[in-house]
């Protein structure tokens, strides 16, 4: 436990990827520590979401080499990245519409209750016990969320918070090591983004989680995360803590153009 | 009571073959003129539940366009004729009448049903594996041209009849049989859906990017549902030989998977008793319409106008189906979660709840 508390939990280095001629990111390098809370900003188009598809498998890297906790997974396909323990949460909200707030979270728990299809179709204790497994977990995680109350709604009648939240909740019950959530607070308004941002830190804490997040909201990067990485044109052009950054010259001319005040 | 899972199943195992063998013998004996033409009916009924319902596993659930269907029959009639045809039936004539041969007989097309179903399903893996690259339009293109593939390929095979057809299969399909795979089907198709696996279905069916990033293999819930919608498909084409005694390979073109997609889409895709109401309501109505003719002494058959009008109007007033994605039993309890917002105790109850009897 104690060599491996401190080995990084996700290791990229080189990562590139090109989409024909358009290099969308280069030379992407990141080493994440258990524990830590990491944002990724950039304007528009810089590649966030991009390395977020990366890192889950939805797109392989043209170079270069993801590890989550000191596995290879360039090559893997995205459920396979979600075994080694990682989860996201989508940009453009994905939640299973026409499913149960419950059942989201359930299938966002997949990989931990699978059993034979003999056994769910006997209904033996294997199966019992399972479901009232994901259910009891489920129903924590929704508590988490103040969503226990809207377990059985489809979930695309949740008013647009609830859904954000609803990802953030499904992601979990993956139960993660790194967290990878992008632009969390879009769509929120400032009290329920201050909100999100306690929520985050409480999960961070309560699951022993890494999390990264991309996030245009300044306040909430600044306000939690403990490193940050600017992203122009798919190239890192800064690291560090978020003082260092807001007083970096080179991120305020390619993120803002314009001088720091607007910060 | 948790323990008990296996006699609790058992004893409604037991309970429903003892009262579809009573149903089926009453119904064979019923003291009206027209019964043989009701029983007819009432077995095409049964075979449109279990072509239905296991096309809806794929379609509905699972979300993969099929339009293969009757290809899947196609290759469990024929397996599971061509079993009974020259071997099951051959050796059975050799013995002498009386119970213990009908008991046989029963054994042996139990097996060759099961055969013509695993075939099927063998087929259904096959045709799953291209639904790993295509979706909507083009896995529809590709299972349709399956299914005439496996017709054609039937129309050359002289030593199952090719295009003579093949007459002699044995007779025995009754309703006991029909039944007891539409209430397995359903059974089966109910209980996995409630489970991480059929879970994995319809989120494969919501979103393939977040199902993946959720950890569900998405290539082999899709394969999984292919197999296991054509295994009763293979089952159905069994039963449906074995009634008719015959087999041609026409039964089995692509208007008979249309059948099936309208019974799943007038249901509502994914919905199971919806699947079972639209086999009933189409079945009978197509038999009805049948009336139309005599009683307004027209020289030609309106039936299929009719038939297609019904549908369009049904689309045009519910064109997410008869139920929607919901099930018959779910509007109810839906209802009550409205008013009182379920309590995480009563979590447990819910599990067991679902574990009820089956919804034959």
């Amino acid at each position: 436990m104690d060599t491996k508390s401190t080995a990084p939990i996700l290791e990229a280095s080189n990562v590139t990827i090109r989409f024909g001629g358009l290099t969308a990111v280069a030379n992407f390098n990141l080493s994440l520590s258990p524990h830590e809370l990491v944002g990724l900003i950039g304007p528009n188009g810089a590649g966030k979401t991009t390395i977020f598809n990366m890192l889950t498998g939805v797109y392989k890297p043209t170079e270069g080499v993801i590890r989550v906790s000191g596995v290879e997974s360039t090559a893997f396909r995205p459920y396979q990245i979600t075994k080694l323990g990682v989860a996201r949460t989508f940009q453009n909200i994905r939640v299973f519409k026409d499913l149960s707030v419950l059942e989201n979270v359930k299938i966002g728990g997949h990989i931990h209750y699978m059993y034979s299809a003999a056994s769910a179709v006997l209904h033996n204790n294997i199966f019992k016990d399972a479901e009232s497994l994901a259910e009891e977990e489920a129903y924590k995680l929704l508590e988490i969320f103040g969503l226990e109350g809207r377990a059985q709604t489809d979930a695309k009648n949740l008013p647009y918070g609830d859904q954000r939240r609803l990802e953030i909740a499904r992601a979990l019950a993956a139960k993660p090591k790194l967290l990878l959530l992008d632009e969390p607070a879009a769509g929120l308004n400032t009290g329920e983004t201050i909100q999100l941002m306690d929520k985050i830190h409480e999960i961070r804490d309560r699951f022993g989680l890494s999390i990264l997040l991309i996030e245009h909201n300044m306040e909430l990067v600044m306000g939690i995360c403990e490193r940050i990485i600017v992203l122009s044109y798919g190239k890192t052009i800064a690291q560090g803590t978020p003082q260092e950054i807001q007083n970096n010259p080179v991120v305020i001319e390619a993120y803002l153009g314009e001088p720091a005040e607007a910060i | 009571m948790r323990k008990n899972w296996i006699l609790r199943d058992l004893l409604y195992f037991a309970l429903g073959v003892g009262i579809l063998a009573v149903v089926g013998y009453v119904l064979e004996r019923l003291p009206i003129p027209a019964m043989p033409y009701y029983n007819r009916i009432i077995i095409a009924v049964g075979m449109n539940i279990i072509l239905a319902v296991s096309l809806n596993i794929i379609n509905g659930h699972a979300g993969q366009f099929s339009m293969g269907h009757a290809g899947f029959m196609a290759v469990g009639a024929y397996t599971s004729a061509y079993l009974t045809y020259f071997y099951g039936n051959p050796y059975l004539q050799t013995l002498p009448e009386g119970p213990h041969r009908f008991i046989l007989q029963n054994a042996i097309f139990f097996g060759a049903l099961l055969a013509g179903g695993l075939a099927a399903a063998i087929a259904g893996y096959l045709v799953g594996l291209p639904s790993l690259r295509l979706r909507g339009d083009y896995l529809a293109i590709v299972t349709l041209g399956f299914g005439e593939i496996i017709r054609v390929l039937i129309l050359n095979i002289n030593k199952i009849g090719a295009a003579r057809g093949l007459s002699g299969v044995p007779n025995w399909t009754t309703f006991f049989w029909v039944f007891f795979f539409a209430w397995m089907t359903a059974l089966i198709s109910r209980r996995l859906v409630s489970s991480s696996i059929g879970r994995a279905f319809l989120a494969v069916r919501e979103d393939e990017i977040a199902a993946e990033a959720m950890g569900v293999n998405t290539t082999h819930y899709k394969v999984l549902a292919f197999v296991i919608g054509a295994f009763f498909a293979g089952v159905a084409g069994g039963l449906t030989g074995h009634y008719l005694a015959y087999l041609n390979p026409q039964m089995f073109t692509f208007v008979r998977s249309f059948e099936v997609i309208v019974m799943v889409v007038l249901g509502g895709m994914g919905s199971i008793s919806g699947a079972i109401l639209a086999a009933i309501i189409l079945t009978l109505s197509l038999e009805g319409l049948r009336q139309v003719k005599e009683i307004f002494h027209l020289t030609s058959d309106p039936r299929m106008v009719i038939y297609s009008v019904l549908l369009i109007v049904l689309m045009r007033t519910r064109p997410q189906g008869l139920l929607g994605r919901k099930e018959l039993w779910s509007f109810r309890s839906r209802r009550k979660d409205k008013v009182t917002p379920e309590e995480p105790d009563q979590a447990e109850d819910k599990v067991g709840g679902r574990s009820g009897p089956p919804v034959e």
